[in-house]
């Protein structure tokens, strides 16, 4: 609204630039207004031009629109590519994007060839928007290629895609409410979670379990290794307070070593997706992380005596590889 | 034009397949129209809302097979509110109460209920196919009733919907004296299914060409499936995970050696990569691949994989691929008709997939490409340029660079000569979809050159009215526009009002254009139906403000007038 040009103080230096923006429109003969009152809600969030739609959007988002045409603060020049002469805002529109989070930043560049390309581009917002730009309004970030985050119907995926895509690179979430957690949308969770898989380990003789994350492993060796930077020092304070502290003070702490073939003091094994409990290290690494539900060192000597619920299929391996 | 007697008419119109066809015999005379509507046994409602079950009912009481669309377009990127309606639950009422002998009901972006599907199961003895696409609104429950009730079920076909999965046992629901299916198509489930009774009705469904398994299905149970249908032509798999040393998978191994016939290949919702080389041995014979689904799978084995396919027609790929891979498809896949390569991270976090380089190499390996969907981080002229002198052939040409108005990265121009070289060499276009920052420059190339366009698909586009208006002067041929995004106002939307009737629907969303002149446009057209969709209060607040800018419009031309099952945010002016 025009009429908001004025009312500088209140608003964040954001609404100047919407207010100043706003004059330069170039309508064909159309005389654009809306009630005033909604639009001075929605000012404050965005900086394209009035529209309940866009602030709506932004509702729903609860991100904060921000011109793509900003450029580094340094020159506080706006230039974008493809603006015709008569600095008419329309092209401008188009290089709005809607940020992921709601704070007061903004993300001012789809990419940072806009940025670095400033010769080829129409420089349109001249002085008045220049005069009128608060450098406290210009993102500290704003070399960084930042990401847009999605406008609502953009990119044009349909959401079975989007579910498929975003569950690949940040935390998972459940199929369906309805799933029991050990079954197969687990299982899709632990292999297409990007961020982290945390499983619980527990040592025999520790009554504190740890938790390890599974994605910072790609190996059984890697493994090996981080359980026994795990409870090294609890297996020891453990010895220490079960054995009076006397004997095993001079020994400090022990290594933990053959967890994995059976030639250590202890041994690794886990509980799979079936509720079995099987052997650490017989199965392709990947395999066992889709299908590792909890860890366990147990004691060696005392495996033999366990029921160990192996499955028919490894049963074979193993006699097919011996 | 009384030469012939009606039954030999009838029989000349029983080798007249498509709908255009059918619709234009129609129109020739009055006899015609009356021989054309007795026999016609094949329905295609483009959207529900243009007619009403009653009225279709009474002009092809021979109706057998009915397709219908419900919801617009971008209703499938999440613009169009759940309830906004296309509800297939009165078209199969009146069905039902009209004793038509429905054999086949084919639904895309509708809502089908739970009640929908149990009448459906009842009322039509004959009932052979139901083909749901990217529809919503019913459970397990409904497919338990389909599969109890249709005695003579072939096809159940469930392609990208909602499904609430109640993980009961609607597999468990098709008798035994079920015999009869040929495709079943349950992918897009999310819950578990009872593995035995599936393994059971794969057994018996001797008939079986096409079979497509959700993620719970494990690669142990799909083993035991093929080893006993052999004679699938089309299979989706399951979860694809497996100790490649076991006998599962030697099994398995062994089950699909056998599958000579197996031309379509998708699923791996959940796949091991070391598993792949199980299907080389039917690579060769693949003419469709669909592996946008499989996210586990990385760019060099996909690379792998894509080496084996020759005789690829059709191929569905994430953009993981690269462009590496894409020159792999190129020198490979040489009678590649359809390519849609899709993002896997729209983050922008990662490393570009694939840009402009991967798409000229395809322009250049594969002459026969015509369909193409290809989300890429980038996009030049040059490039557009060369690949419409490579492939003049294109029908459908759908090109999504992520950031929307990015211009060409090495020019720093919009992608109007771009396009515009696609418009111009691909005589027979469609089909177009547009992004990257556009001028009002390509809309004038578009209504130039863009003779047989019939959907065209703009965000984030123009400058100004001229745009628009170039395009819906020019496209003599436009039936679908969708517009989301761009400065497009009351003088593009009012200019040529008749063209709307030519057209099956427009939607203009986060334009320019205001309440009144929707309203203007509502008065001076009664037979289409002009929708404004609300979803915050501002329009409730202040209805009379005919200077506010409307959020979301679509309208469509309609013979039965406004709809009445509209929701409270829907007005139709």
């Amino acid at each position: 609204m025009d009429g908001c040009s004025s009312n500088d103080l209140g608003c964040p230096q954001l609404l100047d630039l919407i207010s100043k923006d706003r004059e330069w429109l170039v309508q064909k003969g159309e005389q654009r207004s809306r009630g005033s009152k909604s639009e001075e809600k929605k000012l404050e969030l965005r900086l394209g031009p009035p529209g309940e739609d866009y602030g709506t959007k932004l509702e729903r988002e609860g991100s904060i629109l921000s011109l793509g045409y900003f450029s580094n603060h340094k020159d506080n020049t706006y230039t974008f590519g493809g603006f015709t002469n008569t600095g008419d805002m329309k092209t401008a529109e188009n290089g709005w994007i809607m940020k992921n989070n709601g704070s007061q930043n903004q993300q001012f560049s789809f990419t940072e060839k806009f940025q670095s390309n400033n010769n080829a581009e129409k420089k349109v917002f001249s002085s008045a928007a220049a005069a009128s730009a608060n450098p406290a309004v210009v993102p500290n970030s704003s070399q960084k290629r930042t990401a847009p985050a999605p406008v609502v119907g953009w990119p044009p995926i349909r959401s079975f895609r989007k579910n498929l895509v975003s569950s690949s690179s940040s935390k998972p979430v459940p199929e369906s409410p309805n799933e029991v957690p050990n079954k197969v949308s687990s299982e899709k969770t632990a292999q297409s979670c990007g961020k982290g898989f945390f499983v619980k380990i527990n040592m025999d003789g520790v009554p504190i379990g740890r938790k390890v994350n599974l994605k910072a492993y790609d190996s059984y060796e890697k493994l090996s290794s981080a359980v026994d930077e795990l409870f090294r020092g609890l297996l020891a304070a453990q010895r220490d307070s079960s054995a009076g502290g006397i004997h095993h003070k001079q020994e400090g702490e022990k290594l933990i070593t053959g967890l994995l073939d059976g030639t250590g003091e202890y041994t690794l094994v886990y509980d799979d997706n079936e509720g079995d409990r099987v052997l650490v290290g017989d199965v392709p690494w990947h395999m066992f992380v889709s299908t590792v539900r909890r860890l366990r060192v147990l004691k060696t000597s005392e495996l033999s005596t366990l029921c160990l619920g192996i499955r028919q299929e490894k049963t074979r391996l193993d006699a097919a590889s011996k | 034009m009384n030469y012939f007697p009606e039954e030999v008419l009838e029989h000349v119109f029983d080798f007249l397949k498509s709908h255009r066809d059918r619709n234009a015999v129609s129109l020739v005379c009055k006899s015609w129209y009356r021989v054309e509507r007795f026999s016609r046994e094949r329905v295609f409602i483009g959207n529900c809302y243009a007619i009403n079950p009653d009225r279709l009912i009474e002009r092809f009481p021979r109706l057998r097979s009915l397709t219908l669309k419900g919801k617009p377009h971008f209703a499938d990127f999440n613009l169009v509110p759940h309830d906004w309606g296309g509800f297939v639950y009165p078209w199969i009422d009146a069905m039902a109460k009209r004793g038509v002998n429905l054999e086949e009901l084919r639904l895309k972006r509708m809502v089908v209920s739970d009640e929908g599907l149990e009448l459906l199961s009842r009322s039509f003895v004959n009932f052979k196919s139901l083909i749901l696409v990217s529809c919503e609104g019913f459970t397990t429950d409904g497919l338990a009733a389909i599969a109890s009730n249709c005695r003579f079920l072939r096809e159940l076909d469930l392609q990208e919907n909602e499904v609430e999965d109640h993980r009961g046992q609607w597999l468990s629901c098709f008798p035994d004296s079920c015999t009869s299916l040929v495709s079943l198509n349950f992918a897009c489930l999310k819950g578990e299914v009872n593995l035995a009774a599936l393994e059971r009705l794969m057994a018996r469904s001797c008939n079986l060409r096409s079979l497509k398994l959700n993620h719970a299905v494990p690669l142990d149970t799909l083993q035991k499936i093929l080893a006993q249908a052999p004679q699938l032509v089309d299979l989706g798999t399951g979860s694809f995970v497996s100790d490649p040393d076991s006998e599962t998978f030697r099994r398995l191994r062994t089950a699909i050696q056998k599958c000579a016939s197996i031309k379509s290949l998708s699923g791996f919702l959940e796949v091991a990569p070391c598993c792949l080389p199980a299907i080389y041995p039917i690579c060769l014979n693949l003419t469709t691949l669909n592996l946008s689904y499989a996210q586990g799978i990385h760019g060099s084995e996909l690379i792998k994989l894509i080496r084996h396919c020759g005789k690829l027609q059709r191929l569905w790929i994430l953009d993981c691929i690269g462009d590496k891979g894409l020159g792999v498809v190129a020198s490979t896949c040489k009678e590649l008709q359809e390519l849609r390569v899709f993002p896997s991270d729209l983050h922008g976090d990662g490393h570009a997939a694939v840009t402009e380089e991967g798409l000229v190499a395809i322009s250049a390996g594969c002459p026969k490409l015509h369909s193409l969907l290809y989300f890429c981080q980038q996009m030049t002229n040059a490039a557009l340029i060369t690949v419409a002198k490579n492939c003049p052939n294109f029908t459908r040409f759908r090109l999504c660079i992520i950031n929307p108005t990015i211009p060409d990265p090495v020019t720093m121009q919009p992608l109007d000569e771009g396009f515009g070289a696609i418009v111009q060499s691909c005589k027979g276009l469609r089909r177009l979809s547009l992004s990257g920052l556009l001028t009002d420059q390509v809309f004038l190339y578009i209504g130039m050159y863009a003779e047989q366009l019939e959907m065209l698909s703009v965000a984030f586009a123009g400058d100004s009215d001229k745009g628009m208006l170039c395009v819906l002067n020019g496209c003599k041929k436009l039936k679908k526009l969708e517009i989301m995004d761009s400065p497009f106002g009351n003088l593009a939307l009012l200019t040529d009002v008749g063209k709307y009737e030519t057209m099956r629907s427009l939607w203009m969303s986060s334009c320019e254009v205001t309440l009144g002149g929707c309203k203007t446009l509502a008065k001076k057209m009664p037979r289409l139906n002009v929708e404004i969709i609300n979803e915050g209060d501002q329009m409730e607040a202040t209805p009379d403000d005919d200077r506010q800018k409307v959020e979301k419009m679509y309208l469509y031309r309609s013979l039965v007038g406004a709809r009445r099952d509209a929701p409270d945010f829907v007005w139709t002016l």
